[in-house]
């Protein structure tokens, strides 16, 4: 690899993100009541569960976690690229009146989001859906923002942000690359 | 990460094993969409798909056009009865006609073997075999080892009986290549005038004597159709007589594993193949199958329209 790396936040920075994202959606919320939270595949799904994890730290009791494969959803699929391999969907409860919280790891153009709130929405009809992001990088090619941000990162377009996880999902760091 | 490359799918002998651990991994993931209350999703939207079918078939046209509304594609459906074949018109004009009217994938039933292969060079929509002739129904095997896969985790050492008219079924074919592409040892048996000469080169293929040498500590025992409208007369003496030394029994079921899977691709001829005892038993995944089925075909689907021309 040539690309100049540069390590924006690191493994502990990630954690106390995702504590103060959790501590955000109590406050928000006023509670768990009703919290239901389905992380966008893959990124997403294995900082939904850590958020999880904070929240029933922080109120104690579990929040359901699912997770959403946004692969069947996508707006690119009408191309002759061969289509993406196709992950499994796991919501294994009702989103009926629920407030969802949709996690991702990179909110970038806004299309993955768009495209996992469709896919919600065949699940039933949540009361509402709010985004949290572990970073917002800006650049957004549809009406969508984040609930809550990590952190936010200006970049250009030119350059990738990674989320980087290690063997047992945890994260480990996010990276720049230019 | 693995890519599905092929914009038709013709016969599993033309797929590798990485092509179908794919294909079979995405009807895993797209299975849970039929168990929903909406049970579509948007991917194949704008896309026309015609079910071509010269033979008749309940299962497997019902099956690919539920895969294709589910995938919310539109999908036409064209039997030989009202179709212009019955007044003369070659396949070619056909399949030109029909490309005309620009569908994106063409599934097809045809009795003549390889037929699929001539439409795909003449046309430039994806082909998908329903089945043709005594040549291969790759979603029919696709969706058989699926259904293995389910009940065993894994295809990799799994020793599967198929028994029957091997030489006319294009069901055998498809499973003998997925099966061996994937690690199983397949066991045949059934009349030798209904066992081809040369399917040991296959690969890791034996062809037993009797059907209780086949059946021997099998994981899997797959019963096939006897095919009274592909074979001539004097293929056996009649079905009774079929039965007794080819058909699957509560006595000589014992011979495999102990509950091992009893699978048949239908449409089952009760008492000629396998007792009803059998078809309806605990050990039977047939209806497994049939279900299993409309996942495979959404694979299918999905692959070869991101599949490149050839």
């Amino acid at each position: 690899m040539t690309a100049e790396q540069t390590v924006l936040m690191d493994g502990a920075g990630i954690k106390r993100a995702l504590t103060r994202i959790a501590h955000e959606i109590l406050e928000r919320n006023k509670g768990v009541a009703d919290i239901v939270l389905v992380g966008i595949r893959s990124g997403g799904a294995f900082l939904a569960d850590g958020i999880a994890q904070q929240i029933s730290v922080i109120e104690g009791g579990a929040v359901p976690v699912g997770a959403v494969d946004i692969t069947l959803y996508r707006d690119d699929c009408s191309g002759h690229l061969p289509h993406h391999p196709v992950g499994k969907t796991d919501i294994p409860f009702s989103l009926e009146g629920k407030k969802v919280i949709l996690v991702d790891d990179v909110l970038y153009t806004g299309r993955t989001i768009r495209a996992a709130m469709d896919a919600l929405m065949d699940f039933g009809r949540p009361q509402s859906i709010q985004l949290a992001v572990l970073i917002d990088r800006g650049h957004r090619e549809l009406p969508i923002r984040a609930d809550f941000v990590g952190r936010n990162v200006p970049t250009s377009q030119k350059e990738n942000v990674q989320v980087a996880f290690d063997g047992s999902n945890q994260p480990i760091e996010v990276v720049l690359e230019k | 990460m693995a890519e599905f490359k092929h914009k038709h799918i013709i016969a599993l002998r033309d797929l590798t094993k990485d092509d179908i651990e794919l294909l079979i991994s995405t009807a895993e993931n797209m299975r849970d969409i039929n168990c929903r209350d909406i049970k579509k999703v948007p991917t194949l939207r704008g896309k026309t798909i015609i079910n071509l079918f010269y033979e008749a078939s309940t299962r497997t046209r019902t099956s690919f056009e539920i895969a294709g509304k589910r995938l919310s594609a539109d999908t036409v459906n064209i039997a030989p009865s009202n179709s212009s074949a019955t007044k003369g018109e070659t396949l070619a004009d056909t399949a030109l006609n029909l490309l005309a009217m620009k569908p994106d994938i063409i599934v097809m039933r045809h009795a003549v073997s390889g037929s699929h292969y001539f439409l795909a060079n003449k046309l430039n929509c994806s082909i998908i075999n329903a089945g043709d002739g005594a040549h291969e129904h790759p979603s029919q095997g696709l969706l058989d080892l699926l259904t293995m896969k389910d009940r065993y985790g894994r295809l990799d050492g799994l020793k599967v009986a198929i028994v029957g008219d091997i030489t006319h079924s294009r069901v055998a074919r498809s499973n003998i290549q997925g099966l061996t592409k994937l690690g199983s040892s397949v066991y045949l048996a059934g009349p030798p005038t209904m066992v081809p000469p040369g399917v040991e080169k296959l690969g890791d293929v034996t062809v037993c004597a009797t059907m209780n040498e086949a059946l021997q500590d099998a994981d899997v025992v797959m019963m096939l159709r006897i095919q009274q409208e592909r074979q001539g007369k004097t293929l056996m003496p009649n079905a009774r007589e079929y039965s007794r030394y080819f058909g699957l029994n509560p006595t000589n079921i014992k011979l495999a594993k102990p509950n091992a899977m009893i699978m048949h691709p239908g449409p089952i001829n009760r008492g000629v193949e396998m007792s009803s005892s059998m078809v309806d038993g605990d050990q039977s995944w047939v209806l497994k199958q049939v279900e299993n089925g409309v996942a495979v075909r959404m694979a299918m689907l999905y692959h070869v329209c991101g599949g490149e021309l050839e």
